[in-house]
């Protein structure tokens, strides 16, 4: 998406389109991303209530990932998991 | 045709708000508070105009409130004073930012410490870059116009910028004068409908003072600025359709006796017609001085000030604040930056004065004028100098 000019801004930067936010990939901030060992995760779903972002979603098989879009790497999904599965990983 | 009224300022600026079809007003109803606040909500409560008047907890609400009624839609209105606008502070660029339209009276006054609160420039000057059109009145007539004056300008479709209008705290804002107030029918002739550049409605979802990043920051401070500097030619047509429905002219800069001036003084604000008076002095002994009366304070008016000092060989720029460990007063420096690459420029000198609440009288003036001659090898120019203190 080719970034604006001044002159094409919008008067206030007033935004029109209803959940526009979500086409902004904050996961571009991360430094770290948090990383699940099922074979520690007894899929109590604290990791799920926890993220700040809501960003962390739970697969068929019960298990959970954090869509990588939206993360932001803060880590407290690894903090509050009390099994100890979620590990966080410096990004390349 | 208007009314002729003899009046409290500050009451008749309320009674010209009640003739412009506000929607809302909100205001913190204590200390520093002027009559304009305390007016406009007897209006409101007496059913004289048609408002919600919404008495909050601080300025800092009052500011909030009138932002998020703006941007409904609503026409709206605050006045405050020193540290009620100090506290406000936080609040202006948003206002400006997210272009609406409010418009606010300062009564101006001194901010803390000492706790003061009598007449100055040092609430205003604080708030300089926020991105507001700012004016400054002279006599309780100009305070009314503007107040009248400045709904059309914010609300045009080419500003949709705030506007401050600075009522000298007390030395105007309590004086009782002779005024002109128009007539309802006056005022809806020249003031149309407010028509939002967009609203908060849920039929139609907006957001309103989004987070930006770094990536749009720098352009968004750009078009602000753009804006407020193009809003100066719409400043100038609703000056002129004015004049031409109520007789009264108002320029970005008014002069006294300036055009064959060797020496000229430049004021901002209610001081301006005592320092005509030290004119009339000084022409009467041989001098000649001359007045620059700054009305338009932002966006600030370059060309009108290059051309009137340009025959002039001193220039004294007064101010009522006090830029601490800077080059001088803030006027002084803006004038001085607006002047620095002209090859002809007056010696440029600052007086400080009238800080909270000290009297001015005329030979205050003289005196500026008598010291700055008296300096005929411009040793003091470009300096600033605390008029009046004690040593």
């Amino acid at each position: 998406m080719a970034l604006k000019s001044w002159r094409e801004l919008p008067i206030g930067c007033v935004v029109s389109e209803p959940g526009s936010a979500s086409e902004y990939h904050t996961g571009s901030w991360r430094s770290q991303r948090p990383v699940w060992n099922n074979s520690k995760c007894i899929k109590c779903g604290i990791c799920y209530v926890f993220c700040p972002e809501g960003c962390v979603q739970q697969s068929e098989d019960g298990f959970f990932q954090a869509n990588l879009d939206y993360c932001k790497g803060c880590g407290i999904c690894a903090h509050e998991c009390w099994p100890r599965a979620i590990s966080m990983i410096e990004e390349g | 045709m208007g009314k002729r009224i003899g009046m409290e300022v500050a009451v008749a600026v309320a009674e010209a708000v009640g003739l412009c079809d506000i929607d809302m007003a909100a205001v913190y109803p204590i200390t520093p508070q002027s009559h304009i606040a305390e007016h406009l909500s007897d209006l409101v409560a007496d059913g004289k105009i048609d408002a919600e008047f919404v008495t909050v907890e601080s300025e800092h609400s009052a500011m909030s409130a009138v932002i998020g009624a703006s941007g409904t839609g609503a026409r709206s209105y605050t006045a405050t004073s020193s540290q009620g606008l100090m506290y406000m502070h936080e609040l202006l660029p948003i206002a400006s930012a997210m272009r609406l339209p409010i418009t606010m009276a300062i009564a101006n006054r001194a901010v803390s410490g000492p706790l003061n609160i009598l007449n100055d420039h040092s609430d205003i000057m604080p708030q300089r870059d926020s991105g507001w059109i700012s004016i400054f009145v002279e006599n309780g007539q100009e305070s009314i116009d503007m107040s009248i004056i400045a709904f059309k300008i914010a609300e045009h479709k080419d500003v949709m910028l705030p506007v401050n209008i600075n009522i000298d705290g007390f030395q105007l804002t309590h004086m009782v004068e002779p005024m002109e107030m128009p007539s309802q029918e006056e005022v809806n002739k020249f003031l149309p409908p407010f028509v939002p550049h967009a609203t908060l409605h849920p039929s139609k979802p907006v957001t309103m003072g989004a987070f930006a990043m770094s990536d749009y920051f720098t352009e968004i401070m750009k078009a602000k600025d753009e804006a407020l500097k193009n809003s100066k030619k719409v400043i100038l047509e609703v000056w002129d359709e004015w004049a031409k429905m109520f007789g009264r002219a108002y320029k970005p800069i008014e002069t006294y006796k300036a055009d064959d001036a060797e020496i000229l003084m430049l004021t901002m604000g209610s001081m301006g017609e005592t320092a005509q008076m030290a004119i009339d002095e000084l022409r009467a002994t041989g001098v000649k001085a001359g007045l620059i009366k700054l009305r338009l304070w932002r966006p600030f008016p370059f060309e009108e000030i290059k051309a009137v000092v340009k025959n002039a060989k001193k220039l004294i720029v007064t101010d009522r604040a006090v830029s601490f460990g800077g080059p001088g007063g803030p006027v002084f420096s803006e004038i001085k930056s607006a002047l620095y690459a002209e090859t002809k420029r007056p010696f440029i000198y600052n007086y400080i004065y009238g800080l909270g609440g000290r009297d001015v009288p005329v030979n205050d003036f003289t005196g500026m004028f008598e010291k700055v001659l008296a300096d005929t090898s411009n040793k003091k120019a470009d300096t600033y100098e605390f008029w009046g203190v004690r040593e």
